[in-house]
């Protein structure tokens, strides 16, 4: 059924939003770490999008993204009044979210979004959250204004030092974790390379250490296997084993060369879009 | 019209069904039987003896009064021998394509043993296709209205595929309004996903589910089953529920390599071409990965259907790579001979060893051992055994691996009370298909593991009856 958009906020103009949708059926069952498969036309692409935010009162789900290929461009191009044509959910595991003392929330990119989520679980659960959230620049930072409603503290980074700490989250998250003992847990989304070395971070620790995979998918709900990912060596579907695992575990590598496998493929796709799109 | 009774002249041979050539088909996705004429129909159906007892029957799931329908042919009573097939089996034209004939229907012909059977399969695909273009309407009802659902009864469906087709089929052709709820975002399962156009055209499900949809069948896409909405909400604003969404869960080979760019499970490589339509990309979004000399490792139907979906995607060359030979291959044979007529090649008794990939993790070549047939095993089919030593590379840049499926745990997990067997699939009642949970049935690969259509179609058949029984009693 067509899910009709309420709300769209541009987050950075052109290349990342923030739509508020009206899924009543999916709202009233999301918890953070749930994700959707979202289709925008009759020839399109299933995707994966994380679920945001959801309000299971007012029946709406959040998602926000960032423009990578055609799939995304197009949702894009959609405004408030439009609807997107698919939208199936809420699929994956839920975050495991129990009391438990301190957790640092990690988001890096458009994963502060998926991250926010988690950390707003874990807040509502009572445990003390420390949000550690970095971009390349200062206009390319994500939901610090929500984050820093529920949040105990805030910790940012920006590549070029245009806000907040000069350098990357993993030095905000290292200085931390050698103050504080408390910390029981490390959530990380964001780019692969980000949640890659958050793991690498950690792991001297010890410190229990989530990542929210994202490779690629068909069909979200365990019939493809083009999701799988190696943990610990053993080979799971990131859509229904997870998208969330231990970061420790995680074959980093081969994710990315997965998540390349269609690249000259994609390139075509998005050639093809922009110069039907642009009319020549 | 012809009114004599029809001759019988048993030997006569099997009318041929038309192809298109294979040079032709092997580069396009139209359907390669071409089916038969009116007149091809009619000779054939003269073929068969009409027994008193027919054996043909017994032979098939859903009991076709197969007799009855090919006198009708015979006749030429084309009208007549759609309604009697309609009777029993709701999806003729699907049927009529993809069931294993050989070992079913045809398999217990009394012809079988003085010659060949008569084509029931090719029989029933004629009058389901001549049927098929005139009314939506008239498969459901046999009327040119359709039936109107009385609102108070109500079941649902979960999965589209041709057991819960048929379950729903039963329950609306008897006023009962059914809701069904797919997952994915086109209806009918594996018929739409899995097996290629070339051998069931996408209109073809894509008709029979829409005289479904006049009989006040409503599809609920996007909607997962345990997920979106769970068995036992379901439950609350239905009568009863049908569990059929399938054993869709890919296995792998378990060696090493596996993960590498250019391995596929089957069901992504054949999801993204049916569902996907990769073959119209760019124009479609869905990109398949392209790869000119493809393995495939299986030797099933949907092996079969990877092999030559491969061909038809571009593959310089295509290999079928099987630890046993070519008799023990499960594959329908008409499929394994239009694989063979269009080029597919057979590394027989050969097992897949490693995969090797470059440096970027891109699939380069896959390892195989030299396999030889020992003795028997407890299934009667003599075992491959390694022969000492004798392994070799074969390059290949796309694998296709097609051992199968095993249950999806999506539906499962979240309903515990759900009893399952050791295998993780559904128990149900034999008689009614019912499970563990009362007005809760199932049916389909979810209960017996990867099967048939038919056999789908008949575990559908025989919960939707059981559920019109409660509900209209
Ligand atoms: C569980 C899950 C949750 C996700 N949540 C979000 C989210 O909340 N916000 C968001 O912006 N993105 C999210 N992603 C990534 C998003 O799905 C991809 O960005 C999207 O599929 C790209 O599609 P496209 O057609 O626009 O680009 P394509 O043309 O398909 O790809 C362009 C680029 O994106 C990469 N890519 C392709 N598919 C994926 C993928 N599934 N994941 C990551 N990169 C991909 C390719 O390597 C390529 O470089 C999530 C992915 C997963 C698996
Ligand atoms: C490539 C291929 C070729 C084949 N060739 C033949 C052949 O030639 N002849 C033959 O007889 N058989 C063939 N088969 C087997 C046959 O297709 C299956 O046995 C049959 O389709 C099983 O029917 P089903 O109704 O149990 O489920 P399926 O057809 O598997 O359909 C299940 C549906 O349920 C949906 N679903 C799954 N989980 C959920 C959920 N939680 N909520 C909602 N929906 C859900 C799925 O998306 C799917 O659409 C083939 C199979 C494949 C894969
Ligand atoms: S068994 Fe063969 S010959 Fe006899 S009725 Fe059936 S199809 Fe005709
Ligand atoms: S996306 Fe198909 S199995 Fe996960």
């Amino acid at each position: 059924m067509p899910t009709p958009i309420l709300h769209k906020e541009s987050l950075i103009p052109g290349k990342t939003s923030k739509l508020v949708l009206d899924a009543p059926e999916i709202a009233r069952k999301a918890k953070p770490g749930h994700f959707v498969m979202l289709r925008m036309t009759p020839n399109g692409e299933r995707i994966p999008l994380t679920i945001a935010d959801t309000d299971a009162e007012n029946g709406t789900i959040t998602i926000v993204y960032l423009v990578m290929g055609k799939s995304t461009a197009l949702l894009e191009a959609l405004n408030v009044g439009d609807a997107i044509l698919d939208v199936c959910g809420p699929l994956g595991h839920p975050t495991h979210i129990e009391k438990k003392g301190t957790v640092i929330c990690v988001g890096g990119g458009t994963g502060i979004a998926a991250m926010h989520h988690i950390a707003k679980g874990h807040a509502r659960a009572g445990n003390k959250v420390v949000g550690v959230i970095g971009a390349r620049s200062k206009d390319l930072l994500l939901f610090e204004k929500e984050l820093k409603s529920f949040v105990d503290e805030l910790l940012i980074s920006t590549d070029d030092g245009s806000y907040g700490h000069k350098g990357l989250v993993t030095d905000l998250l290292r200085d931390r974790l050698k103050k504080d003992k408390t910390v029981f847990e490390v959530v990380a989304v964001g780019p692969v390379p980000m949640m890659a070395a958050v793991a690498e971070t950690t792991r001297p620790f010890g410190v229990r250490t989530t990542v929210s995979l994202n490779p690629i998918m068909v069909d979200g709900i365990g019939m493809c296997g083009a999701c799988r990912v190696s943990v610990g060596g053993k080979t799971k579907f990131a859509c229904v084993d997870g998208p969330e695992f231990d970061g420790h575990e995680v074959d980093f590598p081969e994710l990315r060369r997965r998540l390349a496998a269609y690249r000259e493929q994609e390139k075509v796709s998005i050639d093809d879009y922009q110069r039907t799109a642009h009319g020549n | 019209m012809e009114t004599k009774t029809p001759k019988k002249k048993p030997l006569a041979p099997r009318v041929d069904m038309p192809c298109q050539p294979a040079e032709v088909r092997r580069a396009n996705f139209e359907e390669v039987a071409l089916g038969y004429t009116r007149e091809m129909a009619i000779e054939e159906a003269k073929r068969c003896l009409q027994c008193k007892k027919p054996l043909c029957v017994s032979g098939c799931p859903v009991e076709v009064p197969i007799r009855d329908f090919i006198r009708e042919v015979s006749l030429g009573n084309m009208d007549a021998a759609y309604r009697i097939i309609k009777s029993t089996n709701s999806l003729p034209a699907v049927c009529g394509r993809v069931c294993p004939q050989e070992h079913q229907c045809e398999g217990k012909c009394i012809l079988t043993a003085k010659g060949q059977p008569v084509a029931i399969g090719r029989l029933e695909r004629f009058v389901a296709d001549t049927y098929i273009a005139t009314s939506a309407c008239e498969q459901v009802t046999g009327t040119n209205s359709c039936a109107l659902p009385r609102g108070d009864l109500k079941v649902a469906c979960i999965g589209s595929g041709p057991s819960s087709l048929t379950c729903a089929g039963v329950c609306a052709a008897a006023g009962i309004k059914v809701d069904v709820y797919e997952a994915l975002h086109e209806p009918g399962g594996v018929l739409i996903y899995g097996i290629p156009a070339f051998r069931l055209p996408k209109n073809v499900v894509a008709t029979e589910i829409n005289g479904l949809r006049l009989a006040g069948v409503d599809f609920h896409l996007n909607y997962v089953g345990g997920r979106t909405v769970e068995v036992e909400e379901l439950l609350e604003t239905h009568h009863a529920v049908f569990i059929g969404v399938g054993a869709g869960l890919p296995t792998f080979l378990g060696v090493p390599g596996e993960n590498l760019v250019g391995v596929f499970s089957a069901n992504e490589y054949l999801t993204r071409v049916n569902l996907g339509r990769a073959y119209d990309f760019p124009g479609q979004d869905t990109p398949a990965f392209p790869g000119k000399n493809v393995t495939v490792f299986g030797a099933g139907n949907v092996a079969m259907d990877a092999a030559r979906t491969a061909l038809r995607m571009g593959a310089e060359s295509v290999h079928i790579v099987y630890r046993r030979t070519r008799a023990e291959m499960p594959a329908r044979l008409e499929e394994l001979e239009h694989a063979e007529e269009e080029g597919v090649q057979f590394a027989m008794l050969s097992a897949p060893v490693r995969f090797n990939g470059d440096a970027e993790m891109r699939l380069k070549s896959v390892t195989l051992q030299k396999m030889e047939l020992g003795e028997a095993d407890a299934s009667g089919r003599r075992r491959p055994v390694a022969i000492e030593g004798e392994v070799f590379d074969l390059p290949t840049d796309l694998a296709v691996v097609a051992l199968g499926t095993r249950s999806n745990p999506i539906l499962l997990d979240a309903t515990p009370k759900l009893k399952q067997n050791k295998w993780g699939y559904i128990e149900v009642n034999e008689e009614t298909g019912e499970t563990s949970i009362p007005n809760v049935f199932a049916g389909g690969d979810i209960v017996t593991g990867a099967a048939t259509v038919i056999l789908a179609m008949g575990a559908g058949r025989k919960a939707g009856q059981e559920i019109v029984k409660r509900l209209l009693k």
